[in-house]
Protein backbone atom coordinates (compact mmCIF):
# COMPACT_ATOMS: atom_id res chain seq x y z
CA UNK A 1 0.00 0.00 0.00
CA UNK A 2 3.00 1.92 0.63
CA UNK A 3 3.19 3.01 -2.87
CA UNK A 4 -0.30 4.91 -2.97
CA UNK A 5 0.75 8.70 -4.12
CA UNK A 6 -1.40 11.75 -3.96
CA UNK A 7 -4.29 11.79 -6.50
CA UNK A 8 -4.41 7.56 -6.64
CA UNK A 9 -7.88 6.37 -6.77
CA UNK A 10 -8.24 3.55 -4.09
CA UNK A 11 -10.05 0.32 -5.15
CA UNK A 12 -13.84 1.35 -5.52
CA UNK A 13 -16.13 -0.77 -3.19
CA UNK A 14 -20.04 -1.24 -4.21
CA UNK A 15 -22.70 -2.48 -2.50
CA UNK A 16 -26.24 -3.32 -2.93
CA UNK A 17 -27.55 -2.84 0.68
CA UNK A 18 -30.97 -5.80 0.22
CA UNK A 19 -34.22 -4.28 1.11
CA UNK A 20 -34.22 -6.19 4.69
CA UNK A 21 -30.30 -4.78 5.74
CA UNK A 22 -31.69 -1.74 7.59
CA UNK A 23 -33.72 -4.54 9.48
CA UNK A 24 -30.23 -6.52 10.56
CA UNK A 25 -28.19 -3.27 10.81
CA UNK A 26 -30.84 -2.09 13.36
CA UNK A 27 -29.98 -5.01 15.24
CA UNK A 28 -26.62 -5.06 14.87
CA UNK A 29 -26.45 -1.36 15.96
CA UNK A 30 -29.41 -0.57 18.54
CA UNK A 31 -30.29 1.78 16.18
CA UNK A 32 -34.15 1.11 15.65
CA UNK A 33 -35.20 4.18 14.45
CA UNK A 34 -38.54 3.42 12.43
CA UNK A 35 -37.65 6.16 9.25
CA UNK A 36 -35.00 3.34 8.68
CA UNK A 37 -37.46 -0.04 9.29
CA UNK A 38 -40.58 0.96 8.91
CA UNK A 39 -41.67 2.07 5.33
CA UNK A 40 -45.19 3.22 6.29
CA UNK A 41 -43.51 5.32 9.36
CA UNK A 42 -41.12 7.04 6.59
CA UNK A 43 -43.39 7.58 4.43
CA UNK A 44 -45.85 9.43 6.71
CA UNK A 45 -42.84 11.84 7.79
CA UNK A 46 -42.59 12.42 4.33
CA UNK A 47 -39.48 10.62 2.82
CA UNK A 48 -39.63 8.54 -0.12
CA UNK A 49 -39.50 5.01 1.61
CA UNK A 50 -37.40 3.66 4.51
CA UNK A 51 -33.81 5.24 4.36
CA UNK A 52 -30.63 3.79 5.05
CA UNK A 53 -28.76 4.03 8.44
CA UNK A 54 -25.92 7.22 8.44
CA UNK A 55 -23.56 5.08 10.49
CA UNK A 56 -24.28 1.83 7.89
CA UNK A 57 -23.24 4.14 5.10
CA UNK A 58 -20.10 5.00 7.61
CA UNK A 59 -19.41 1.36 8.10
CA UNK A 60 -18.76 0.64 4.30
CA UNK A 61 -16.47 4.34 3.42
CA UNK A 62 -14.31 2.61 6.41
CA UNK A 63 -14.38 -0.79 4.91
CA UNK A 64 -13.25 0.82 1.42
CA UNK A 65 -10.53 2.69 3.74
CA UNK A 66 -9.19 -0.27 5.56
CA UNK A 67 -9.79 -2.47 2.59
CA UNK A 68 -6.36 -0.28 1.42
CA UNK A 69 -4.07 -1.83 4.48
CA UNK A 70 -5.74 -5.39 3.74
CA UNK A 71 -8.63 -4.71 5.83
CA UNK A 72 -6.32 -4.29 8.77
CA UNK A 73 -8.75 -2.98 11.50
CA UNK A 74 -6.09 -1.29 13.22
CA UNK A 75 -5.14 0.64 10.16
CA UNK A 76 -8.10 2.82 10.28
CA UNK A 77 -7.06 5.64 12.64
CA UNK A 78 -9.43 7.60 11.89
CA UNK A 79 -12.46 8.63 9.64
CA UNK A 80 -14.52 12.01 9.85
CA UNK A 81 -17.42 12.77 7.49
CA UNK A 82 -20.60 14.41 6.42
CA UNK A 83 -24.17 13.34 5.69
CA UNK A 84 -25.30 14.80 2.94
CA UNK A 85 -28.03 12.61 1.31
CA UNK A 86 -30.56 10.14 2.19
CA UNK A 87 -29.80 6.64 1.02
CA UNK A 88 -31.99 3.65 -0.07
CA UNK A 89 -31.79 -0.01 -0.09
CA UNK A 90 -32.36 -1.79 -2.83
CA UNK A 91 -29.83 0.57 -4.98
CA UNK A 92 -26.27 0.36 -5.30
CA UNK A 93 -23.82 2.23 -2.85
CA UNK A 94 -20.58 3.19 -5.03
CA UNK A 95 -17.20 4.46 -2.36
CA UNK A 96 -14.67 5.93 -3.94
CA UNK A 97 -11.45 7.33 -2.77
CA UNK A 98 -8.81 9.81 -3.70
CA UNK A 99 -5.38 10.16 -2.07
CA UNK A 100 -4.71 13.58 -0.66
CA UNK A 101 -1.46 12.64 1.20
CA UNK A 102 0.76 9.95 1.26
CA UNK A 103 3.88 9.63 3.68
CA UNK A 104 5.35 6.53 5.21
CA UNK A 105 3.23 6.18 7.67
CA UNK A 106 0.21 8.34 7.18
CA UNK A 107 -2.06 8.03 4.33
CA UNK A 108 -5.15 10.87 3.85
CA UNK A 109 -8.07 9.54 1.95
CA UNK A 110 -10.82 11.74 0.39
CA UNK A 111 -13.78 9.69 0.17
CA UNK A 112 -17.04 9.97 -0.95
CA UNK A 113 -19.98 7.53 -1.03
CA UNK A 114 -23.34 7.63 -3.71
CA UNK A 115 -25.77 5.91 -5.24
CA UNK A 116 -26.48 6.74 -8.90
CA UNK A 117 -25.43 10.53 -8.71
CA UNK A 118 -26.75 11.35 -5.28
CA UNK A 119 -23.65 11.77 -2.83
CA UNK A 120 -25.03 10.70 0.67
CA UNK A 121 -21.22 10.86 2.25
CA UNK A 122 -18.83 14.03 1.31
CA UNK A 123 -15.79 15.68 2.90
CA UNK A 124 -15.24 12.15 4.17
CA UNK A 125 -11.11 11.82 5.30
CA UNK A 126 -10.16 9.07 6.21
CA UNK A 127 -6.22 8.54 7.94
CA UNK A 128 -4.66 5.26 7.33
CA UNK A 129 -1.27 3.96 8.50
CA UNK A 130 0.03 0.85 7.44
CA UNK A 131 0.76 -2.30 9.92
CA UNK B 1 -34.90 32.72 17.92
CA UNK B 2 -31.70 31.86 19.10
CA UNK B 3 -30.09 28.68 20.75
CA UNK B 4 -29.61 27.83 23.92
CA UNK B 5 -25.85 26.83 24.79
CA UNK B 6 -25.92 26.82 29.05
CA UNK B 7 -25.47 22.90 28.14
CA UNK B 8 -21.95 23.47 26.52
CA UNK B 9 -19.59 21.56 28.60
CA UNK B 10 -22.05 19.35 30.55
CA UNK B 11 -21.05 15.72 31.15
CA UNK B 12 -23.61 13.16 31.35
CA UNK B 13 -23.11 9.47 33.27
CA UNK B 14 -20.58 7.24 31.67
CA UNK B 15 -22.26 4.26 30.04
CA UNK B 16 -20.64 0.51 30.58
CA UNK B 17 -20.53 -1.77 27.91
CA UNK B 18 -18.96 -5.47 28.19
CA UNK B 19 -17.70 -6.85 24.27
CA UNK B 20 -19.30 -10.56 23.10
CA UNK B 21 -18.08 -12.48 20.25
CA UNK B 22 -21.52 -13.14 18.78
CA UNK B 23 -22.25 -9.30 18.89
CA UNK B 24 -19.52 -8.38 16.73
CA UNK B 25 -19.87 -11.33 14.24
CA UNK B 26 -23.51 -9.97 13.81
CA UNK B 27 -22.13 -6.48 13.40
CA UNK B 28 -19.14 -7.75 10.90
CA UNK B 29 -22.07 -9.45 9.26
CA UNK B 30 -24.38 -6.46 8.72
CA UNK B 31 -22.03 -4.55 7.54
CA UNK B 32 -19.90 -6.81 5.10
CA UNK B 33 -16.40 -7.15 7.54
CA UNK B 34 -15.76 -10.36 6.30
CA UNK B 35 -12.05 -10.18 7.01
CA UNK B 36 -12.30 -13.64 9.30
CA UNK B 37 -10.18 -11.56 12.37
CA UNK B 38 -13.67 -10.34 12.90
CA UNK B 39 -15.34 -13.74 12.96
CA UNK B 40 -12.98 -16.48 13.43
CA UNK B 41 -10.56 -16.73 16.69
CA UNK B 42 -7.63 -18.51 15.66
CA UNK B 43 -7.88 -16.11 12.76
CA UNK B 44 -7.58 -13.15 15.16
CA UNK B 45 -5.05 -14.67 17.01
CA UNK B 46 -2.74 -15.49 14.17
CA UNK B 47 -3.29 -11.60 13.27
CA UNK B 48 -1.96 -10.64 16.18
CA UNK B 49 -5.60 -9.62 18.25
CA UNK B 50 -6.16 -11.24 22.25
CA UNK B 51 -9.47 -12.24 20.63
CA UNK B 52 -12.04 -11.77 18.01
CA UNK B 53 -11.48 -8.26 16.76
CA UNK B 54 -14.51 -5.70 16.54
CA UNK B 55 -14.25 -3.58 12.97
CA UNK B 56 -13.33 -0.22 13.46
CA UNK B 57 -17.18 1.10 13.26
CA UNK B 58 -18.27 -1.27 15.51
CA UNK B 59 -17.36 1.95 18.52
CA UNK B 60 -21.39 3.05 17.75
CA UNK B 61 -22.46 -0.05 19.60
CA UNK B 62 -20.62 0.64 22.41
CA UNK B 63 -20.50 4.53 22.24
CA UNK B 64 -24.08 5.63 21.10
CA UNK B 65 -26.38 4.60 24.03
CA UNK B 66 -23.95 7.34 26.11
CA UNK B 67 -25.62 9.40 24.08
CA UNK B 68 -28.77 8.85 24.80
CA UNK B 69 -28.95 11.21 27.50
CA UNK B 70 -27.78 14.11 26.16
CA UNK B 71 -29.64 13.87 23.28
CA UNK B 72 -32.71 13.83 25.23
CA UNK B 73 -31.87 16.50 27.79
CA UNK B 74 -33.99 19.31 27.79
CA UNK B 75 -31.09 21.37 28.89
CA UNK B 76 -29.63 20.84 25.43
CA UNK B 77 -33.13 21.51 24.20
CA UNK B 78 -33.01 19.94 20.79
CA UNK B 79 -36.51 19.87 18.83
CA UNK B 80 -35.69 15.95 17.84
CA UNK B 81 -38.44 16.43 15.20
CA UNK B 82 -36.22 18.40 12.93
CA UNK B 83 -33.04 16.65 14.11
CA UNK B 84 -30.49 15.52 11.54
CA UNK B 85 -26.60 13.61 12.18
CA UNK B 86 -25.02 16.09 9.99
CA UNK B 87 -21.37 14.57 10.84
CA UNK B 88 -19.05 12.01 12.39
CA UNK B 89 -16.15 11.39 13.36
CA UNK B 90 -14.14 8.87 15.13
CA UNK B 91 -10.47 8.40 16.10
CA UNK B 92 -9.52 5.10 17.08
CA UNK B 93 -6.66 3.86 19.47
CA UNK B 94 -6.58 0.33 21.10
CA UNK B 95 -8.28 -2.73 19.06
CA UNK B 96 -11.44 -3.76 20.44
CA UNK B 97 -11.51 -7.57 21.53
CA UNK B 98 -14.04 -9.97 23.10
CA UNK B 99 -14.12 -9.43 26.66
CA UNK B 100 -13.02 -5.97 26.73
CA UNK B 101 -15.27 -3.82 29.24
CA UNK B 102 -15.74 -0.67 27.18
CA UNK B 103 -16.71 2.70 29.54
CA UNK B 104 -17.82 5.44 27.43
CA UNK B 105 -18.06 9.26 28.85
CA UNK B 106 -20.19 11.70 26.52
CA UNK B 107 -20.22 15.64 26.65
CA UNK B 108 -21.56 18.79 24.77
CA UNK B 109 -18.48 20.59 23.43
CA UNK B 110 -20.09 23.21 21.30
CA UNK B 111 -23.64 24.85 19.96
CA UNK B 112 -24.16 27.28 17.62
CA UNK B 113 -26.34 28.17 15.40
CA UNK B 114 -25.68 29.10 11.56
CA UNK B 115 -27.84 30.17 8.47
CA UNK B 116 -30.76 29.83 10.95
CA UNK B 117 -29.80 25.81 11.85
CA UNK B 118 -28.32 24.87 15.56
CA UNK B 119 -25.36 22.65 15.72
CA UNK B 120 -24.96 20.69 18.42
CA UNK B 121 -21.66 19.39 18.95
CA UNK B 122 -20.81 16.15 21.29
CA UNK B 123 -17.86 14.01 21.86
CA UNK B 124 -18.01 10.58 23.57
CA UNK B 125 -14.60 9.07 25.27
CA UNK B 126 -13.87 5.27 25.33
CA UNK B 127 -11.51 3.80 27.10
CA UNK B 128 -11.04 -0.05 27.84
CA UNK B 129 -10.67 -2.14 30.73
CA UNK B 130 -7.07 -0.80 31.43
CA UNK B 131 -7.88 2.76 30.92
CA UNK B 132 -6.42 2.58 27.08
CA UNK B 133 -8.37 5.19 25.06
CA UNK B 134 -10.21 2.93 22.00
CA UNK B 135 -11.84 5.25 20.77
CA UNK B 136 -12.92 9.36 20.48
CA UNK B 137 -16.07 9.89 18.66
CA UNK B 138 -17.25 13.57 17.59
CA UNK B 139 -21.18 13.82 16.68
CA UNK B 140 -22.96 16.98 15.13
CA UNK B 141 -26.49 16.84 15.37
CA UNK B 142 -28.21 19.69 12.92
CA UNK B 143 -31.28 21.36 13.85
CA UNK B 144 -33.29 23.02 11.19
CA UNK B 145 -35.79 25.88 12.16
CA UNK B 146 -34.17 27.21 15.59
Amino acid sequence: MTDLKAGDSIPELRTTPDKYLPHRYAGASGDFNPIHIDKEFATAVGLPTNILHGLWMMAQVARANAAVAGGDPRALKRLSVQFRGMGFPEQELVVTGTVKEAGDDRIVVDTVAAQGGNQLIRNAEAEIRPG
Amino acid sequence: MAVKTEAVGKEWPANTYEVGLEKIREFAGAVGADNPVHHDRAAAKSGGFRDVVAPPMFCVVYSAPAMGPAILDPEVGMNLATMLHGSQEFVWGEPVCVGDVITTAPSCKEIYEKDGKGFYVFETVSTNQDAAEVVRGTWTNIVRGV
